[in-house]
């Protein structure tokens, strides 16, 4: 029995590392490439554990034309969206949790639907629209179909937010004197904020890694995606890894603080 | 003090108006992003330009020889990542919800590749799948091979697809894990137990018991991958530049590169048209009473 036991822990652990090696090693690949000076990229055969690391091949795809603009754009782009999806969002979540209502399931599918919607490809008719407006080439345009991506998602997390701060909490402070309103800002919200704060950052993960709307809504005012996508056909090796590595970072970084929150994207409810 | 409070929220009638206007912004904003521009794709792609109906920008579509090789490689795509996909994530779900200790850090490290984005996958992989790059230089480190192979050359069909479908296998099958293993937590602890009581093994509790309570999250697995599958062309592009035609990147070049919004909507509207034929399909394959539970 012991026997079969440790013979079953060696299978799953096993397994384990295995599974993590296939997840983690084209990361750690990518972050040499990144980081070893510019003539080692057409070294070959290449060496896995690096000799010698560099900040060279990293610093000459940030000083790339249009590089450091487009990573402002990202940021502006995100924070419009976050602003403009918490916004939206989070106050439907909170309907979400809150209340029972005639229509809260139709809502529900609506929900789930737009979740699936491939809405990237519905840039393309934006863009016309866009062009129309005044609004095509602008962060604005980006960040408003960033924004119809990431609410499904943000309605979500945040309904599941508001699902765990306790009613009783909100009442209780309302029988002692508080409207609604101050009793959501004093009571809810203060203890909702972390898990808001995660669904900000799913929002920003949203934002920072979408390449095709951002590339077809824009010409001049490239995110970072839309810039490292349109200029692929005449960069450079090195440049490429560089800019994988610099997409890669954040979003794993930011994945982190939202860990806890990753299996109400997704899962059923 | 509260019943003021509540009345407050209320319309004549006693029916709550406050969670109707809670949720109306995002309605609102869900329909002008999402509808509007579907019935705008339509137009663009049956009207000509005084705005009589035609087919010309679809007989352009479909006249394109890249359409015909488009279709073909994304459908093949799909063939190919999706069951290598699930049965990636099935294993390292039921792996995670055995719950040995530090499995918590394995799902974090599982689910890594869900915040990269398909270009920077495809950048990626393109490291390791380059003529200097790390897979040729670990074959000629272990004496297997005597010249580097060019794997991303358009004269090698096979091994382009097999570098997609690689690199879309590994960030893609984050999302299907995410979504499995949420499936797996609503499956009470008795039916593990009850197994295990009359002596299962565990191949045998996973076929029959796991496998069958798991398919409502296996369908909107199946489903949204096959959605977003639709989708890809940046990896695409980043491993095979223009080699590997598919429809997303058709559409993408028509609108980009060639200026026709026509034609770049004709395409959109066949990859919405898809999306929805899978979902349907699925959906009765699969059983549509599970779906509604999935919910």
């Amino acid at each position: 029995m012991t026997m079969r036991l440790a013979a079953d822990r060696v299978l799953v652990y096993g397994s384990a590392i295995l599974l993590a090696l296939w997840v983690l090693v084209p990361l750690y690949l990518i972050a040499i490439a990144a980081f070893s000076p510019q003539n080692a990229i057409y070294e070959y055969p290449k060496r896995l554990v690096p000799t010698e690391l560099s900040a060279e091949t990293m610093q000459f795809f940030l000083n790339s034309r249009g590089v450091l603009p487009s990573v402002v754009n990202s940021l502006i782009v995100a924070a419009i969206t976050i602003v403009l999806g918490l916004g939206l969002g989070a106050p439907a979540g909170y309907a979400l949790a809150r209340f029972r209502f005639g229509g809260r399931d139709a809502f529900a599918v609506l929900i789930l639907a737009t979740k699936m919607f491939p809405i990237a490809i519905l840039s393309i008719p934006l863009a016309v629209t866009f062009l129309q407006l005044g609004l095509y080439d602008s962060l604005a345009a980006v960040a408003l179909v960033h924004t119809a991506m990431a609410l499904p998602f943000i309605i979500l997390v945040t309904s599941g937010v508001f699902v765990s701060v306790s009613q009783e909490l909100e009442e209780a402070a309302q029988t002692l004197g508080c409207s609604r309103w101050t009793a959501f800002l004093r009571v809810a919200l203060p203890l909702a904020l972390p898990g808001l704060a995660a669904a900000a950052i799913f929002t920003f993960v949203i934002s920072w890694n979408e390449t095709f709307a951002a590339t077809i809504l824009t010409l001049r005012t490239r995110t970072l995606p839309a810039q490292v996508l349109t200029s692929l056909d005449q960069s450079p090796l090195y440049f490429k890894f560089a800019g994988g590595l610099f997409m890669v970072a954040p979003a794993i970084l930011f994945i982190f603080f939202m860990r806890k929150y990753l299996l109400n994207l997704w899962g059923g409810r | 003090m509260s019943d003021v409070a509540r009345e407050a929220g209320r319309g004549r009638g006693g029916r709550e108006v406050l969670p109707f206007a809670l949720l109306l912004p995002s309605v609102v904003f869900l329909i002008l992003l999402i509808v509007i521009p579907m019935v705008q794709a339509l137009l663009l792609a049956v009207q000509g330009d005084n705005g009589d109906l035609t087919t010309e920008h679809f007989q352009r579509m479909l006249g394109d020889t890249a359409f015909r090789d488009a279709l073909r490689n994304t459908l093949l795509l799909l063939v190919l990542i999706v069951p290598l996909q699930i049965g990636i994530a099935l294993a390292m779900a039921l792996l995670v919800h055995s719950r040995f200790r530090g499995h918590a850090w394995f799902l974090y490290i599982y689910a890594i590749p869900l915040a990269v984005s398909d270009l920077a996958a495809g950048i990626l992989w393109l490291s390791v799948f380059t003529e200097r790059g790390y897979l040729n230089s670990i074959l000629q480190g272990l004496g297997l091979i005597k010249d580097p192979i060019i794997y991303l050359s358009y004269e090698s069909f096979g091994t382009i697809l097999g570098a997609i479908v690689i690199a879309e296998s590994w960030r893609a099958t984050a999302l299907v894990l995410v979504i499995l293993v949420a499936g797996l937590q609503l499956i009470p602890r008795d039916y593990f137990e009850a197994a295990d009581l009359f002596g299962a093994s565990r191949l045998r509790r996973t076929i029959h018991i796991v496998l069958p309570l798991l398919r409502p999250s296996l369908q909107s697995a199946l489903i949204i991958r096959t959605i977003f599958a639709f989708g890809t062309f940046a990896a695409v592009f980043a491993l095979a530049g223009r080699n590997m035609p598919v429809l997303a990147g058709e559409a993408y070049s028509w609108y980009a590169n060639n200026r026709n919004a026509h034609v770049a909507a004709s395409y959109a509207l066949v990859l919405l048209g898809l999306a929805i034929v899978m979902t349907v399909v699925y959906l009765r394959v699969l059983g549509i009473r599970e779906a509604e539970r999935t919910r």
